[in-house]
């Protein structure tokens, strides 16, 4: 490549990083705004405050986040491992094993992924009321599934079938009990795949807004997103513009956290079932 | 000792019975695949093809939640009351016009990023890469509120940074018209969504065979010939994955709208009406009516594309 293509591309390149972190830094921005700055029309704040951090977290609004944030990890950890225990299983048979049915099911996942989640939130709404799982941190954790079961599959088989699975052969060969190939040989070939594919299926769930808003009603399994929806209208405080943001940093946090140190597999996970599926 | 002793050679090869004799071998491997398999399969069933059919239930009786005494069977007269009503066509308008929108723009801009990957030098590629990442796993409602209060008449900056723009001044309400307010929300949506495109375009551009573009190059291709005539054409089945994906994603779009515009203004999704019916509304008959008929718009556009443009499933995977 001649000099000047190469100046070029690292363009390019800067461009997409704008591209990607300008809202970001905006709603930083804007989080460090002071109530009585929020309105000045300028991109950066006129005096940097930490209020609106404060309001969430110990000031009016905690009992509203906090709350928030406490079932969003939990919900969304529980469902994450759920997920991934099943499609564990799952996975190792449609990689290693023959059966019929194996495409049924790879199919169904598909059919599952590609569900509006809406359809789903009318019967649930009304089943959750009667059985008393409306405004339950199960009553999330199920149709939680529904979003993060399908793909977990799908990456998780697609890491699966990488797998040098003669390996544990040869270890056995080599005077291995059945016990150590797995778990000196296949376990640590498999980890990696398992662990993407659980922040993969945990970035989905801790995303999701529709089954939040419709399926609880109060701070008991309220996720953030929910929360964050409703801070617009049932709010007490004034302007709650800048409490929403310094919420939506918080919220931030940790999926920048594991991109960050993850980005590769991240990657790998997000392309792999596509390509080579 | 004994179970260290299988023979290998069994276990590793899939055994494809011959003749149709099915072996006891080939039974068991059977048995276990569904043993393991089975659970994720049957959540799976239990947690989407459960509530549709109650959906489909529900949407047979006139039902609200808040008068369940006068639930009654009433046939496909919700049906016939949603496909009547101008605002369900509004709605599917709309969302259609989002889905187009959003999946044209992202799909040139996606390709777009994706060149500069591939191109990027290695020592900025990470950097790249980390912050392509960040609007994926951004949550939307982060993204619409950002978005939303760039705009925002009060809180936002747009308004006194594009002054200079013809049409654009200080009192510019974006959410006021439907036009303006529809222009904010496929900006949020093409911002949080291209990144996933460009990946899976950058994955599909990985394995345009570099001989093809060499030979191209030999004999004279200019850049803008290789890119039509190899490049594109190699990378089919990664494009219509990533379009068919992203359309039906597009097509449920919710959260955005929700935050932005409450569906004010003649923004509502299909989604966001069923969620109105449902949920704020509790009609609970008349809003499953709109679910299932998102439900089969959904199916719909999946059927087009795998039999209009024979996408590979095989190829395809679950992506939200």
């Amino acid at each position: 490549m001649s000099t000047r293509s190469k100046v070029w591309w690292v363009v390019g390149g800067v461009l997409i990083v704008i591209y990607c972190l300008f809202p970001i830094a905006w709603i930083v921005s804007l989080s460090l705004k002071a109530p009585s700055d929020v309105a000045n029309g300028q991109f950066l704040p006129t005096d940097p405050s930490w209020t609106n951090y404060s309001t969430i977290l110990t000031g009016a609004a905690s009992d509203l986040f906090l709350p928030a944030l406490r079932n969003s990890f939990g919900i969304c950890l529980i469902a994450t491992a759920i997920s991934c225990i099943l499609s564990m299983f799952a996975a190792y048979a449609i990689a290693r094993l023959d059966f019929p049915g194996k495409k049924l099911i790879l199919g169904t996942a598909l059919a599952v992924a590609i569900f509006p989640v809406i359809s789903i939130v009318t019967p649930l709404f009304n089943l959750w009321r009667q059985i008393g799982l409306y405004d339950t941190w199960p009553g999330l954790i199920i149709p939680y599934l529904s979003l993060t079961l399908p793909i977990s599959i799908w990456t998780m088989s697609a890491f699966f079938r990488e797998i040098p699975w003669e390996m544990e052969q040869a270890a056995q060969v080599d005077g291995a009990t059945t016990w150590q190939a797995f778990r000196k040989v296949i376990v640590p070939l498999a980890a990696p795949g398992v662990f993407t594919t659980a922040i993969i299926a945990f970035f989905i769930a801790w995303n999701d807004f529709a089954y939040g808003i419709s399926l609880t009603s109060t701070d008991r399994s309220r996720p953030v997103p929910a929360a964050l929806g409703l801070f617009t209208g049932a709010s007490q405080f004034e302007d709650p513009t800048g409490a929403i943001a310094a919420a939506a940093v918080i919220v931030t946090i940790p999926v920048v956290v594991l991109v960050l140190l993850f980005q590769r597999r991240i990657v790998a996970g997000l392309t792999n079932g596509a390509v080579k599926g | 000792m004994s179970q260290t002793t299988l023979p290998p050679v069994e276990k590793t090869q899939p055994v494809s019975s011959p003749g149709g004799a099915i072996s006891d071998r080939s039974r068991a491997e059977r048995k276990l695949g569904w043993l393991l398999a089975g659970p994720a399969f049957v959540v799976m069933l239990l947690v989407t093809a459960y509530p549709i059919l109650q959906a489909v239930y529900y949407s047979l009786f006139s039902y609200r939640l808040t008068d369940p005494e006068n639930r009654s069977f009433n046939g496909l007269a919700n049906y016939w009351v949603v496909l009547t009503d101008p605002l369900w066509w509004q709605s599917v308008f709309i969302t259609l016009l989002i889905t187009v929108i959003t999946v044209a723009v992202e799909l040139v801009l996606g390709f777009a990023l994706a060149l500069v990957m591939v191109k990027a030098l290695r020592n900025i590629r990470p950097v790249v890469r980390a912050a392509i990442l960040i609007p994926y796993a951004v949550i939307t409602v982060v993204s619409a509120f950002a978005w939303q209060f760039a705009f925002n008449i009060t809180t936002g900056f747009v308004n006194s940074w594009f002054a200079w723009l013809p049409g654009v001044e200080s009192t510019t309400d974006w959410f006021g018209g439907t036009g303006t307010s529809l222009f904010v929300i496929c900006l949020a949506e093409i911002w949080k969504t291209t990144p996933f495109i460009s990946l899976l375009l950058l994955a599909g551009l990985a394995q345009v065979p570099e001989v093809l573009q060499e030979a191209a190059k030999v004999d004279g291709a200019t850049r803008w010939q290789r890119l039509w005539k190899v490049t594109i054409p190699n990378m089919k089945a990664a494009i219509m994955v990533a379009l068919l994906f992203r359309t039906l994603d597009a097509f449920r779009v919710f959260d955005s709208i929700y935050i932005m515009t409450a569906g004010a203004n003649g923004t509502e999704s299909v989604s966001f009406l069923a969620y109105r019916q449902t949920i704020a509304r509790v009609e609970i008959g008349l809003g499953s009516a709109v679910s299932v008929l998102l439900f089969l718009a959904v199916v719909l556009i999946a059927f087009l594309f795998i039999k209009g443009f024979k996408v590979d499933l095989a190829q395809a995977r679950g992506e939200r």
